[in-house]
């Protein structure tokens, strides 16, 4: 059993060799290398949260055995291992969605780079999740831009190129106020080690010196993350970005990419800097307004859109408008709520993106909304994959978002200053989402003018039915089965102090 | 305060010079110019580190005349972090400016605003 300490290390090595591997296969091989690589860290990842579960506490792993104050460390609990199981159930749905179009997307020689890029996210995802370093959190936060970006700029038309500009030019200013917040806490503290930095922090606390530095740390480090992960002023990336690139991009950039620097945020928030600090620093407040305007005005740019990966592209800026409303909130049970919701739109919206393409297949390849109409007909398995998440993210229960927006209104309760707020915002959204939404999948199920035509799902492609099927299976398992799920995120939240 | 700035020159000059990659990188329409801002960003936080890293009176960690005192050296690991984040930039800085070549290439400009507008045009 003890061998399993391992496994968080083996699993960020095995991604980054095999993206090293794949540059010199064929692009047919290096999808195979890469669904394998992505299911053995399914298979590593659960090790580990099993591993943790049952000796409930949390493990550090020295790099180099140097101990702690100076060497490199990672370290897995049971939210880090729930939630790198989590991504890599995802990202391999995403993918097996997906994988028919990065063929016909990306050109002919360069279909490899494509897998070595979503290589190189899978490991820097894993190792945002494990590492303890805060150096090393900031090299991987750029190595995750770097790849994002390849991601999105892969189809090589002019399209993904703008994109891939607009979205480096904004990650790049959230990357710098992270380097200098990071280097300002490196300066106070004399530590990069996440528990020493805390150890150090809550000295200066208590001494009560550095007040306005740590301010001024905790607020470039939420703003500039806040920026990577596209929270709602600093959204305008997100639709061009998700709503032109290669299905398989969209939906792992979306599901995967901007979560990994929320978990971040969440980790400095509580391993470094302290959570009474920050609640008492006043940062948090800034977020949850933010995070209420982004689920409101995400919907409402959503609801003007024609184009579905748009709207879906829309709706990812209020789903994260919720997670930061989550964590703004400033109790324990909101954390909660925003980490499970973390999981609910990162299953939910790779869902949509690539169940969408399974409706755009059998429509001639046409994306605005009118002339999907009736395609739920002529593909049966992505319409119903659709209808599912275009439900959950409404709130339907048995499905993830009701849990979801369950366990936020619970929250909501329990800090009365908010919660007027937070009730109305999770209202106003719902029916927001609800108008959208809903107007799609009753446009995918109405008969056009003549005949809603035949079924022709056939045509489109297996791994797409088959993911889409998972997709609906992980839904409602978060839906249906959310105890455990949530009495973990409590659990790891836990050995987080 | 004036004291307390001009005693810690360097660290007022980073942030000052911090400010301005910052805002070049946000507000400049011109991609070669955001580039250069970009590095302005990162270079004025090499310069913070370096100075933050600097200790008056003591020498580069590289053992010398055979002094074994730690007390004589500075400590190493932010000029390694300089090192690392120079590697950092210099990858981002080379992948902006080869995603700036293809724009160009296409659209004829490096003006931000013109390629965004004439790119609607054509999704239209």
């Amino acid at each position: 059993m003890e061998f399993i300490r391992n496994f968080p290390f083996f699993s960020i090595i095995l991604a980054m060799f095999c993206g090293i591997v794949s540059s010199v296969l064929k692009g047919q091989w290096a999808k195979r290398l890469c669904l394998a690589m992505v299911t053995a860290e399914l298979f590593l990842s659960a090790a580990v949260l099993m591993y943790t579960l049952h000796t409930g506490e949390s493990f550090t792993y020295m790099m180099g055995h140097f101990p702690a104050p100076w060497g490199n460390e990672i370290r897995a609990g049971v939210l880090e291992a729930l939630t790198a199981t989590g991504f890599s159930a995802i990202m391999l749905l995403s993918l097996l969605g997906g994988i028919s179009h990065v063929f016909t997307d990306v050109e002919g020689t360069k279909t490899n780079l494509f897998f070595i890029l979503v290589d190189l996210l899978m490991s820097s995802l894993l190792a945002l999740i494990y590492t303890n370093d805060l150096f090393t959190a900031y090299v991987f936060v750029e190595i995750n831009t770097i790849a994002a970006c390849g991601l999105i700029m892969i189809k090589q038309d002019g399209h993904g190129i703008v994109a891939a500009i607009r979205y480096m030019v904004m990650s790049l200013l959230g990357s710098g106020m992270f380097l200098i917040s990071l280097t300002l806490l490196y300066d106070i503290t004399g530590h990069l080690l996440m528990e020493p930095a805390g150890e150090a922090t809550a000295m200066i606390q208590a001494a009560g010196a550095y007040d306005v530095p740590l301010l001024v740390v905790i607020g470039l480090m939420s703003v500039g993350l806040a920026i990577k992960s596209g929270l709602y002023p600093f959204h305008s990336w997100i639709p061009e970005t998700y709503g032109y690139a290669t299905p398989a991009s969209s939906a792992i950039l979306s599901s995967l990419v901007s979560k990994g620097y929320i978990f971040l945020l969440i980790k400095v928030f509580y391993r470094v800097i302290g959570y009474g600090t920050v609640i008492s620093s006043g940062v948090l407040n800034i977020l949850f307004v933010f995070g209420l305007f982004g689920m409101l005005m995400g919907s409402i740019r959503a609801i003007r859109e024609t184009d579905t990966r748009r709207m879906v592209a829309y709706s990812s800026v209020a789903q994260i408008g919720y997670i930061y409303m989550g964590i703004g909130l400033g109790t324990q049970a909101g954390m909660v709520a925003a980490i499970f919701h973390i999981f609910t739109h990162a299953a939910t919206k790779s869902m949509l993106f690539i169940s969408a393409v399974g409706l755009y297949e059998v429509s001639g390849g046409k994306t605005d909304y009118i002339s999907l109409r009736g395609s739920g007909y002529r593909n049966r398995t992505a319409g119903i994959a659709f209808a599912a998440g275009a439900l959950s993210m409404v709130g339907f229960p048995m499905l993830s978002g009701f849990i979801s927006k369950l366990l936020f209104a619970t929250a909501a309760v329990q800090s009365p200053h908010k919660m007027v707020f937070t009730i109305l915002g999770l209202a106003v959204s719902t029916i927001l989402n609800a108008i959208y939404f809903l107007r799609l999948v009753i446009s995918i199920y109405s008969p056009s003018e003549r005949e809603y035509g035949p079924d022709q799902s056939h045509q489109a492609s297996k791994m797409l039915k088959v993911s889409s099927f998972l997709f609906i299976v992980v839904n409602l398992v978060l839906g249906l089965f959310s105890k455990p799920i949530v009495d973990s995120i409590n659990a790891g939240l836990g050995m987080f102090l | 305060m004036l004291a307390h700035l001009a005693a810690n020159m360097e660290e007022t000059v980073s942030m000052i010079l911090f400010g301005i990659g910052f805002t070049t990188l946000l507000l400049h329409k011109n991609l070669i110019k955001k580039i250069i801002g970009l590095n302005i960003m990162d270079t004025a936080v090499y310069l913070f580190l370096a100075a933050k890293g600097y200790i008056f009176g003591r020498q580069v960690p590289i053992l010398n005349d055979g002094v074994m005192d730690a007390a004589a050296y500075t400590n190493p690991i932010p000029d390694g972090l300089v090192l690392t984040g120079i590697v950092v930039s210099v990858s981002v800085t080379a992948l902006m400016l080869s995603l700036t070549i293809r724009l160009y290439r296409r659209y004829g400009s490096l003006d931000l605003d013109e390629i965004v507008f004439q790119w609607r045009k054509e999704g239209q």
